[in-house]
């Protein structure tokens, strides 16, 4: 009866559920950890012993006693989480049709969302991306990822679009570009810079040539590789020479040498070459000061460690992470986290919880569990019979992906830190509930999938 | 093309899943290969703080106080926490202009959340003074340490001074206590007992957050220790004996030792000029420490332990007791006074008892050349013989292993800090320098009246008296009789030491001194009444300018209570600089008060400081000293067989 009550019907992908469910119950743990202070235990228990820990009863009261501060970060995930409920009971009780008929009007709103925020936003950390409504702070980008790809799913599959053709591709490249344009716009680069995701989806529908994909990983690269060479005939012996041999291999064992073809690969070497010589002054020129530190921290490591904060803050994240050992030092015993010396540590920084109470095994633990979801979903995705489902489920892969790569790279220092949240772990009310209704939206899809009609 | 295309997903699980391979490589690098994460943690959040003891204090042996614990102030800084608003507002409070403000900001400011020292050492009363408004600056803060104080501002070259461990000591510290920034007994008593007066410091761990406060015990304390205090010693010297001593050597270079006898404990130690010893303390350390190390007459150079003098003509006494122990003479010797020989002032001619009265210099040329060459007495039917010559270097040997054995010619093994050996040559020594089988007496007997290539400590002169007034042994001067609760000094100081001299020879030599204090060589000045004190007076040749004046003495002849050497630098003649001051002391330890205030009131008027004197010890040698290296050997004036008075 309950589950014919929140919509789940026997169609809903069960495991998907279970992923997210376990996700949520252990990014909510993590948040707890975050916050907690021996002292909190010490206020509570005269009988605390701090070398000990919580024992079990202490930890179910301690979980009591802080549900009554709303002060505290765990008190308030913990009603995002049943806001989330909600928010599932709505999405799987829609008609599975009319996410589809009002895309663009999703779309729509959150463009116009947008525009509101940066008028009327207030700056906080730098970015002016968050929107008071009756007491609470909404963060429209992290709603705009979902409704960007239920438009670019319905405007893929519309009859008209043709993939093979640049005016279609155009068209789709706007719809991801005009939301990230504008949140770039609210100085929040980390969140715009998801958008990128949406690349794969293209990608797959053959929207996207694999050059172009191959392509931009190339360009990813070779935007590191010049920063971190020091001199000036570095460049020449590590990039030029090797670009330009390569070049002239792949001439060599052309079959065809026709002299168009000879001169096109030509040209692309010369253009990597370029472009590698230009990456110093892209890089001088248009990044801040902070995001500069952020890439060079990356590829310095000698870089002074006294005056740059960014530093600081990639050290103890690292310091955090690797001090878990293998086993870890247990839940709640963090040191690193519960004594504040990881920045952010229960939003961007959440992974520094896990690495440092759960070791290595808790590393694995949640890295498999996001690969067994995306897995899930590529299969989920792959099984559609409509294409509107399919897109959107490449869609939603995708961008929970990048939010993955992106937050768990930049704390273990492969990544420059993009204050990005990890889907369902960190904390935050918007971040949880756009990646909620995202997953959720191809949940409700999905268990409708006998219903679809075939749409190649 | 739908199938083609459907491969992609291939390409796209290949993304992700080598992403998630990455991350689990890279997390196993830095997890589970990588071992310094797991120290930075600890570093980042366990803290250490070091309980200081408090270091021990020292009385004198009355129980009157000579060193104390007074509180300082540092004014602390955490970096990070600061917040200054009103930068001039501080700079004036604390009294620092805002350009040494911001040089000292700079210094510190890598430290982050490290509490550091930012201004040092501000006295009590300034801390009262900006204490208020001082919390009123985030990040800024006082901790109070303790210095030492020195009431009566005496003593201080024997209690000697503490300061910040060096680099190099630190380095040298096997057992691993001290830490940089710790204070460390550099001299005198406090270096000797460094182990005793500084106690165990204690440490606590704790762990702190990222904000610099403190967050529970690490692991409920079981690390803590508790700290120790230093112990309290309790020191042989008696302050008001001290005191007078310092007096009286005012405006004087030189030193006094003074003995008890019969335990070896030292009364007085006068080194002059002299220094409050309280400004060696405190912030101006090195401004003062510099000062003292420049200044001519060397104020730091502690004489009773470090200025190698010739015992001039008290050294006669030592040379009729070996004499007489070898039988070379007796009671019944007279020489002539040869001046041939030796100077010498007028006087009767001398048999032995008279020849120490009147200190007369060719008696004892002889009497050291008869040692030398053992000249055996023998006695046969009232027929006195005396031996052919023997071998001088046999004989010299035997004389020095009798010198020894008066704790000369080496280092006595008091308990202060950095004493120097003194000089007795051995036969090497003269091999070396005239070569082997290339010398013969007459190019030693200098020695013979305590001249020449001889250097002995004021404190193995005090010795000498006191082994003099114990008739043959002594105990090893020492300043300390008694060590925490333990009411003892250290057990080599308990340890009676006799010469190779038969007890019975020395009531002769007393006699003698007993009449050189009272008709001899003592000037009239220095005779008291009711004073039972025997004594010898001495010049002691100095190449460099004026002869020291020299003088040992004990008192009463029954029982001594106090045996003592004294130096007058440039003060000519024993007798009339040396010996006064020396009965002055002993009529002020033995009566409590001064019956001869003419006398008094002459030494207390005389300068004999003059400027640009130059010093028994160069310059080079001091200055190595207090960098704590050892001299390169033992040095002496070049040697001048120059004809001695000796009086």
């Amino acid at each position: 009866m309950v589950t014919r009550n929140i919509g789940l019907r026997s169609g809903t992908d069960g495991l998907a559920v279970l992923l997210y469910t376990t996700l949520v119950i252990f990014g909510w743990m993590n948040i707890f950890a975050s916050v907690f202070e021996n002292s909190m235990a010490e206020a509570y228990f005269n009988d605390f012993n701090a070398s000990q820990g919580l024992t079990v009863t202490q930890f179910v009261q301690m979980i009591g006693y802080s549900l009554s501060d709303f002060s505290l970060s765990s008190t308030r995930q913990l009603i995002w989480i049943g806001a989330s409920l909600l928010i599932i009971i709505v999405i799987m009780n829609l008609d599975y049709r009319s996410y589809e008929m009002f895309a663009y009007l999703f779309y729509g709103g959150i463009i116009l969302s947008l525009l509101i925020v940066m008028v009327f936003a207030r700056e906080i950390n730098g970015a002016r991306s968050w929107i008071e409504v009756a007491g609470f702070r909404l963060q429209p980008s992290e709603f705009a990822k979902f409704a960007t790809a239920l438009a670019l799913a319905r405007y893929m599959t519309m009859p008209q679009f043709k993939s093979k053709q640049l005016m279609p591709r155009l068209i789709a490249g706007l719809i991801v570009v005009i939301p990230a344009g504008l949140i770039i716009l609210q100085h929040d680069v980390g969140s715009a810079l998801v958008f990128g995701a949406f690349a794969l989806v293209l990608y797959r529908e053959n929207a996207l040539p694999t050059w172009i994909l191959l392509g931009g990983f190339l360009a990813l690269a070779l935007f590191i590789i010049p920063l971190s060479l020091q001199r000036e005939e570095d460049m020449v012996y590590y990039l030029y020479v090797p670009i330009l041999s390569i070049t002239l291999f792949i001439i060599l064992f052309m079959r065809d040498k026709s002299p168009s073809k000879v001169g096109a690969i030509l040209l692309i070497g010369l253009a990597i070459c370029l472009y590698t010589w230009s990456v110093r002054s892209i890089f001088d020129n248009f990044l801040e000061p902070h995001q500069k530190n952020r890439i060079l921290i990356l590829v310095d490591p000698d870089i002074d460690e006294k005056g740059l904060k960014e530093r600081y803050n990639l050290n103890q994240s690292l310091i955090a992470i690797g001090s878990g050992g293998f086993w870890g030092k247990g839940y709640l015993e963090g040191t690193q986290t519960e004594l504040g010396y990881v920045p952010e540590q229960s939003t961007d920084f959440i992974f520094c919880t896990v690495g440092e109470e759960h070791g290595w095994k808790g590393s694995l633990f949640i890295i498999a569990l996001f690969m067994a979801l995306f897995y899930r979903l590529i299969v989920m995705a792959e099984r559609q019979k409509d294409k509107f489902a399919r897109i959107y489920g490449y869609a939603v892969a995708s961008v929970i992906f990048v939010h993955f790569a992106i937050n768990i790279g930049m704390a273990i220092g492969l990544f420059p830190v993009i204050g990005i949240p990890l889907p369902f772990i960190s904390y935050g009310g918007s971040s949880l509930w756009g990646f909620t209704i995202l997953l959720f939206i191809f949940i409700k899809l999905d268990a409708n999938r006998d219903r679809q009609m075939e749409r190649h | 093309m739908s199938a083609m295309l459907e491969n992609r997903k291939w390409t796209v699980l290949g993304i992700f899943f080598l992403t998630g391979l990455v991350f689990l490589v890279k997390l196993f690098i830095i997890q589970v290969v990588n071992e310094d994460y797991k120290l930075r943690a600890e570093d980042n959040s366990i803290k250490r703080r070091v309980i200081y003891p408090h270091r021990g204090t020292i009385l004198d042996r009355k129980g009157r106080v000579l060193v104390v614990n007074a509180p300082v102030y540092d004014i602390m800084i955490t970096p990070s926490q600061v917040d200054l608003k009103d930068t001039l507002g501080f700079c004036q409070l604390v009294g620092i202009s805002p350009e040494e403000f911001a040089k000292k900001l700079a210094e510190v400011k890598h430290y982050r959340n490290k509490k550091v020292p930012f201004i040092k050492q501000i006295s009590k009363v300034e801390y009262a003074r900006i204490q208020d408004r001082l919390i009123t600056y985030r990040g800024f803060s006082v901790d109070s340490r303790t210095v030492r104080l020195y009431p009566h501002t005496s003593l201080a070259h024997a209690l000697g001074y503490i300061a910040e461990i060096s680099p190099e000591s630190l380095e040298g510290d096997t057992s691993g206590y001290y830490q940089l920034g710790d204070y460390v007994g550099k001299s005198g008593l406090e270096a000797a007992y460094e182990k005793e007066l500084r106690g165990i410091k204690g440490a606590e761990y704790f762990w702190e957050d990222a904000h610099g406060n403190r967050k529970g015990k690490y692991k409920g304390g079981a690390f803590d220790s508790t700290k120790v205090d230093g112990q309290r010693l309790i020191s042989t010297i008696d302050l008001e004996l001290q005191q007078y001593g310092e007096l009286l050597m005012k405006n004087k270079k030189g030193a006094i030792v003074a003995i008890e006898p019969s335990t070896g404990e030292v009364l007085a130690m006068i080194s002059a000029p002299s220094y409050d010893p309280n400004i060696l303390t405190g912030g101006d350390f090195p401004k003062n420490y510099n000062k003292l190390l420049r200044d001519d007459h060397k104020p730091l150079f502690n004489r009773t332990i470090q200025a190698k003098y010739p015992p001039g003509s008290t050294f006669k006494t030592v040379q009729a007791l070996i004499a007489m122990q070898e039988h070379v003479v007796n009671d019944q010797t007279v020489f002539p006074c040869n001046k041939a020989l030796v100077k010498c002032h007028w006087h009767p001619t001398t048999d032995l008892q008279r020849s120490i009265q009147h200190s007369c210099n060719p008696y004892y040329y002889q009497v050291f050349r008869r040692i030398v060459h053992q000249n055996v007495i023998s006695q046969k039917d009232s027929i006195t013989t005396v031996a052919r010559d023997g071998d001088h270097r046999a004989g010299y040997s035997t004389w020095r292993d009798y010198i020894t054995t008066f704790n000369l010619g080496r280092k006595t093994g008091i308990d202060l800090a950095n004493e120097l050996g003194g000089l007795i040559p051995d036969l090497n020594f003269f091999d070396t320098r005239y070569g082997k089988d290339n010398w013969k007496y007459s190019n030693i007997y200098s020695l013979s009246i305590g001249q020449g290539e001889i250097g002995v400590l004021p404190v193995q002169l005090a010795n000498v008296a006191a082994i003099i007034a114990n008739r043959g042994y002594y105990f090893t001067p020492h300043l300390v009789k008694a060590i925490g609760n333990r009411q003892a000094p250290k057990p080599e100081y308990l340890v009676k030491h006799h010469t190779k001299i038969d007890p019975k020879h020395f009531e002769l030599i007393i006699q003698g001194m007993r009449g050189a204090y009272l008709s001899g060589t003592v000037s009239y000045t220095a005779i008291i009444q009711g004073l039972e004190v025997c004594g010898k007076t001495g010049t002691a040749q100095n190449p460099h300018g004026e002869d020291h004046s020299v003088f040992i003495a004990f008192a009463p002849m029954e029982n001594p209570k106090i045996a003592m050497a004294v130096y007058v630098e440039n003060a000519g003649f024993g007798g009339t600089w040396a010996a006064p001051i020396a009965a002055l002391m002993i009529e002020k330890y033995l009566k409590g008060e001064i019956s001869r205030k003419d006398t008094e009131a002459m030494v207390l008027q005389k300068e004999f400081i003059e400027e640009k004197t130059p010093v028994a010890v160069p310059l080079e040698e001091l200055e190595r000293l207090y960098r704590k290296e050892k001299p390169k050997k033992d040095t002496i004036d070049k040697p001048k067989n120059i004809l001695a008075i000796g009086h």
